[in-house]
């Protein structure tokens, strides 16, 4: 009786509702990322485990797949901060204008491919990139007098489909936080700009972009991490793990290849850490340099 | 005066033009957008074996368009039973995560918002640090715990390592800290308890959010495929996404399946989108403007 009185009070209430995410917390979060880092350290057997201390970490240092692996990871993730940012961001802010004409039904138009999985756009894709003279990549470029290719075949052409495949599908969905960030802008800032005599370039230099900016950190951090954990869309582009010459091999690629297909979680966990080293490091150094710390203190 | 209503018929002229290539810049992006569907959809009107032999591309010869992938879908052959026990197994999936996620996020998020205590702050820079980790550097510990708990090839194995994902509690706490909090005290002079406060007070009012939340938990768990790949190992636990992967193959002949099925698949998100875009937007960009 006693139990369920304290249970009910205004005291305990609040602990009881968030258990669920205690537990999610321990099992799910601390739990497998304390076991990846220990199974780092060793030689996960089916019986037993060896420790190897350094081991795993010295070898992938050697490693030149996985140097393979980083460097496309990288390539990818700069390709789509480059792609994926500034694109979006002029489209918002033209759709956002007085100029355009129907605007909900081209907002729809650009959302679509976020609705597909990445299964269904990465067959489409594929097929597209064939290097049958058929496939409507070719088709394109002969037909712009460039020949025929064999996109996935080729480093270039091959991370080339692979940032096209994201433009396709993240295009809409970027200008759509750029349009909700554009839309938290007061009226009042253009108007007064306007009558300070300021044009239309110098209004987007000057008052879009300064106050778009918590949007702009918000799509580059989320664009940093699923760049270098990318992995379905290269998985599916080349109809599993494996790419000639590990063109389209990922750090998560990599990792579950070693992890999962040859079944060494040691080996596995510690492509894994280093690959959250880099993004915790990167994401770090780009909210400094955005100045995010400094506004929090204010 | 002559001279400034020249300069407004000249400013409204230069408008219009602007506007015209405005507009038509975003037609030429939507058309660019649809291209690929557009030719998925015309390809599944012809035989698989030509998708293989030639790739994708736009052919507009309708002569050469016939409904037979369509019908071998749904005549309820092998494949065709295949194909639908790919599409309930997603469609179950979906239903469960959705209804799973939302309550206990809702759950949290109410705790992290309704109450004032000590350890709240410290809870919620937790929901926050889960979101530093990218889930892909997790999937080999978390496969070797479903293996030990023996979830491995159910559902709960699949569904459990998310269900409190951290955006979806983090966009209820952000909905719920503006609703007014005048409505705790009145319940509980009625004489409502803190849970019967929570479901029956102040769910109702929180309805938007839960619309917002389970179209995007529902597209993401429909469209789903890394992690459930792992998880799920019996063939008849396949959803879409996974059944759909395992056809393709250079060497099957179900290409016939694979592209009407994707196209097929593709139509109850699409549904769904159409009749509930607003919810859509505002669920995905809910994070983006705060950040």
């Amino acid at each position: 009786m006693k139990i369920k009185k304290f249970l009910y009070s205004q005291k305990a209430a609040p602990y009881v509702f968030v258990i669920p995410f205690i537990l999610s917390f321990l099992f799910f979060w601390i739990y497998p990322l304390c076991s990846t880092i220990t199974m780092s350290f060793q030689d996960i057997g089916p019986a037993s485990s060896e420790w190897l201390g350094f081991k795993n970490y010295a070898k992938l240092l050697r490693d030149p797949t996985f140097r393979t692996a980083i460097a496309n990871s990288f390539e990818y993730m700069l390709g789509t901060l480059i792609l994926l940012i500034p694109f979006p961001m002029l489209f918002a802010v033209l759709l956002d204008s007085r100029l355009v004409k129907a605007k909900g039904f081209w907002k729809a138009c650009l959302y679509l491919p976020a609705l597909t999985s990445v299964v269904i756009s990465g067959t489409l894709f594929r097929l597209m990139f064939s290097e049958y003279p058929t496939g409507q990549m070719n088709v394109i470029t002969s037909a712009l007098g460039l020949g025929t290719f064999k996109w996935l075949k080729m480093k270039a052409t091959g991370l080339g489909a692979l940032l096209l495949t994201a433009c396709w599908r993240w295009t809409g969905v970027n200008m759509l936080y750029f349009l909700s960030g554009l839309k938290s802008i007061d009226t009042a800032l253009y108007e007064s700009a306007e009558i300070d005599g300021a044009n239309a370039w110098q209004k987007f230099r000057y008052v879009t972009i300064p106050l778009i900016k918590p949007t702009t950190i918000y799509v580059l951090t989320i664009s940093v991490y699923a760049g270098l954990a990318m992995f379905m869309e290269s998985f599916m582009l080349w109809a599993g793990p494996a790419s000639p010459n590990n063109i389209g091999l990922t750090i998560v690629g990599y990792l579950y290849n070693r992890g999962i297909q040859k079944n060494d979680l040691g080996y596995g966990s510690a492509i894994g850490l280093v690959l959250l080293v880099i993004a915790l490091v990167i994401n770090i150094i780009q909210l400094i340099a955005n100045g995010t710390f400094k506004k929090e203190e204010r | 005066m002559a001279d400034s209503t020249d300069k407004k018929m000249g400013m409204s002229m230069k408008h219009r033009i602007l506007s015209v290539f405005a507009t038509a810049w975003f037609a030429i992006l939507a058309i660019i957008i649809i291209f690929p569907v557009f030719a998925g959809l015309l390809a599944s009107f012809r035989p698989g074996t030509e998708l293989i032999r030639k790739g994708l591309s736009i052919d507009l010869d309708v002569s050469t368009m016939t409904l037979d992938n369509y019908i071998y879908l749904f005549s309820g052959n092998a494949d065709s039973q295949k194909y639908f026990m790919w599409f309930r197994n997603s469609l179950f999936l979906t239903a469960v995560s959705v209804v799973g996620t939302l309550v206990i996020c809702y759950i949290v998020a109410y705790g992290l918002s309704m109450y004032e205590y000590p350890l709240k702050n410290f809870l919620f820079f937790l929901v926050i640090a889960t979101m530093m980790v990218p889930f892909e550097i997790l999937i080999l510990p978390l496969y070797k715990e479903m293996i030990t708990l023996k979830l491995i090839d159910t559902t709960a194995g699949v569904v459990l390592p998310g269900i409190c994902g951290a955006s979806t509690v983090f966009f209820f706490r952000q909905y719920m800290t503006g609703l007014p909090k005048e409505l705790l005290d009145a319940g509980r002079i009625d004489g409502a308890t803190e849970y019967g406060i929570c479901f029956k007070i102040m769910l109702p009012i929180t309805k938007p959010a839960f619309a917002a939340m389970s179209i995007l938990c529902a597209m993401g768990a429909w469209n789903n495929v890394l992690w459930p790949m792992l998880v799920y190992r019996n063939a008849s636990k396949f959803t879409l996404p996974i059944g759909l992967n395992t056809l393709l193959t250079p060497y099957g002949n179900n290409y016939d399946v694979l592209i009407a099925g994707s196209m097929f698949g593709i139509l109850p998100v699409f549904i769904v989108f159409l009749c509930f875009q607003k919810y859509f937007i505002e669920g995905m960009t809910a994070g983006a403007v705060k950040g």
